[in-house]
């Protein structure tokens, strides 16, 4: 079943006629749309929750194979690493609004914060790239708490209005800070560990590899790391509490949950993931610019994870692939991308109001019995 | 006798209307007190004031000799007073298990490190947890002791009051108040789910219960004393008999003869 999904991925990345990308999209939701009306789905879903530790090796294999078969293939290994990097940091999404019901319209700010403080610590200090990463972390947390932390002990949405104004004045913050580069952005240099130039092509004998394949790796680590994080999470008494306090704050806190403390816990957890993505994409791209993490980039992370199944990492996945590649794929409709999205996010509210693949009761652990 | 949960002159008003006025109320340990009164008389701000979501105008809480006027849920909660709702407030889309744990919070290691890197530790403490819920479960309803993973929602009323008090009796309160417990439920329903109750306080000796009830035939069977609330004062105390046999109590339902 997976093996099928990959070859059908590889075959869609790969094809480059319009007609015949179109074709490949409509032949994939029909199948979809066929399962869904047979019911194959939810039999589908709860195999896969079964076995989920299964489906995570082969998903990783797929991923691997995916890469391998455009090992020297720079546009597509970037597509994917975009995947990669945006899964993480719609997981972050997803531990904020998913479970602690703190909705996030900054996300791509956050995002940008990760990406600025690679651009930065790398021209300006020669800390080791990999405490870089963790910088762009601790920044974007650092910063989500302080803007938060007065908002959080109220209730409602007031959280998401901020969110909001942040977004909005980040991005004004960039362009007129000359320090980091104003409109014009900064220069991010490539990511270095041990001695080893990530930006240089791999050669093994004959067989020239992208530079993109040791971006590729780093980011398919950072996944892994971060679905582990974000299941352990959910399947551990904190994951309970934020489910708790997402569903009845005064029930919640009549059974001693500190609402506060937990949102705050989840806000700052989601923050270093999206954090952590941003930083290594800046390395990737080699370029940050305020453009890039503008108010309408939060709204597609945002727009991910309804689409996905709010609290299913494999949804995230499954709906990161298909938000990003799509409207790279498909060039003819690039100017109506966000018509596309908006669509996208009405027919799931309409039709799948718990995303393409919903989330399941939570087992602490899967497959155990009592 | 010390008084496990006292209030004194406790008052609460919302606009002109006096919820609470000058309510004196003590509960003794292991006794189960009735709660009763006419629609609006002020039982469920009474518990609403305990528990911290409301706070009091005037007056004073003490629990086991402390003052907990206007304490936060949280402190009231670990202090050893939970609470049922009126109006059933179970997290529907979780299951019976994650339901119940809620109410098992103080007990349960909220540590970060331990809950994502201790997984082993973790396990152990989640199998203790899992026998502890069955346990209690199967007191109440053996059919549902094995479906414990299964979504809240699904369930029948009857069902969602079992795991509400579950959720209220798994972190062994000393005092546990049950708001309207039979509401939306059968006769029949009522009497099994208070025989259950009387079950768990016979092996849990150190409970008290204060219970708020309209159907006259639980608060017979199952109350040690009796307190009668009408428009916020107490009108009438003492053993259910008495108290029904009570002029001002029978005006206070009836209307005035």
């Amino acid at each position: 079943m997976l093996a099928i999904a990959t070859v059908y991925l590889i075959a869609l990345l790969s094809a480059e006629k319009q007609i015949l990308i179109i074709a490949l999209l409509l032949a994939g939701i029909a199948v979809v749309i066929a399962a869904a009306w047979f019911g194959v789905l939810e039999g589908l879903g709860a195999t896969f929750a079964d076995h989920e530790n299964a489906l995570g090796g082969w998903a990783i294999i797929a991923a691997l194979a995916a890469a391998a078969y455009f090992y020297d293939n720079h546009f597509v290994l970037l597509l994917v690493i975009t995947v990669l990097l945006y899964s993480v940091a719609t997981l972050g999404l997803n531990v904020q609004f998913g479970y602690a019901g703190v909705l996030n319209f900054a996300g791509a700010s956050f995002f940008g914060i990760g990406a600025y403080t690679s651009a930065v610590l790398n021209t300006y200090t020669s800390l080791p790239h990999v405490l870089v990463l963790a910088a762009g972390g601790f920044l974007a947390a650092l910063a989500g708490s302080l803007l938060l932390f007065p908002v959080l002990r109220t209730r409602g949405h007031y959280a998401a209005v901020v969110t909001i104004a942040f977004a909005l004045l980040f991005k004004t913050f960039l362009e007129v800070n000359d320090v980091l580069g104003g409109p014009q952005g900064m220069q991010v240099k490539g990511m270095r560990i041990l001695g080893w130039s990530f930006n240089d092509n791999i050669e093994i004998g004959k067989i020239s590899l992208s530079f993109y394949m040791n971006y590729f790796v780093v980011g398919l680590l950072l996944l892994v790391g971060a679905i582990i994080l974000v299941r352990r999470l959910e399947r551990s008494w904190i994951g309970l509490n934020l489910d708790a306090l997402r569903l009845d704050e005064t029930a919640a806190n009549c059974f001693g949950l500190d609402i506060a403390r937990w949102k705050i816990t989840a806000f700052l957890i989601g923050n270093f993931l999206i954090g952590i993505a941003g930083a290594l994409f800046g390395m990737v791209g080699g370029f940050v610019a305020p453009n890039n993490y503008t108010f309408a980039d939060s709204l597609i992370l945002v727009s991910i994870l309804l689409l996905g199944g709010i609290g299913n990492p494999w949804g995230l996945i499954v709906a990161t692939i298909i938000v990003v590649v799509v409207p790279e794929k498909l060039q003819t409709i690039q100017e109506y991308r966000f018509l596309l999205y908006a669509l996208m996010v009405i027919a799931v509210l309409l039709f799948r109001p718990q995303g393409l693949l919903p989330r399941p009761v939570r087992r602490y652990f899967p497959g155990w019995r009592p | 006798m010390s008084a496990l949960l006292e209030s004194r002159n406790l008052s609460k008003h919302f606009g002109g209307v006096s919820a609470l006025d000058g309510l004196n109320l003590t509960v003794a340990p292991n006794e189960i007190l009735g709660l009763i009164g006419p629609n609006g008389s002020g039982k469920t701000t009474f518990f609403n004031v305990i528990t911290g979501i409301y706070s009091a105008d005037s007056g004073q809480v003490r629990f086991e000799g402390a003052d907990v006027t206007n304490a936060n849920g949280r402190a009231i909660y670990q202090a050893g007073i939970s609470r049922t709702f009126q109006r059933s407030r179970l997290s529907l889309p979780l299951s019976i298990f994650d339901n119940i744990m809620i109410g098992n919070h103080k007990r349960l290691n909220q540590g970060l490190w331990f809950n994502l890197v201790r997984r082993g530790d973790f396990k152990r403490e989640f199998e203790e947890s899992y026998a502890a819920a069955r346990t209690l479960v199967e007191v109440f309803e053996p059919a549902l002791a094995n479906r414990l993973f299964e979504p809240v929602a699904g369930l029948p009323m009857i069902d969602r009051r079992r795991i509400e008090i579950c959720r209220a009796l798994i972190g062994a309160p000393k005092l546990l108040l049950l708001d309207e417990p039979s509401a939306g439920m059968t006769h029949e329903e009522t009497v099994n789910l208070m025989n259950d109750i009387l079950l768990v306080r016979e092996r849990n000796q150190n409970l008290s219960i204060i219970i708020v009830e309209h159907e006259m035939g639980v608060i017979e069977r199952i109350t040690d004393r009796c307190v009668v609330l009408n428009f916020g004062r107490k009108i009438a105390e003492g053993p259910y008999r008495k108290v029904a046999a009570d002029a001002q109590v029978q005006e206070a339902y009836l209307g005035a003869a």
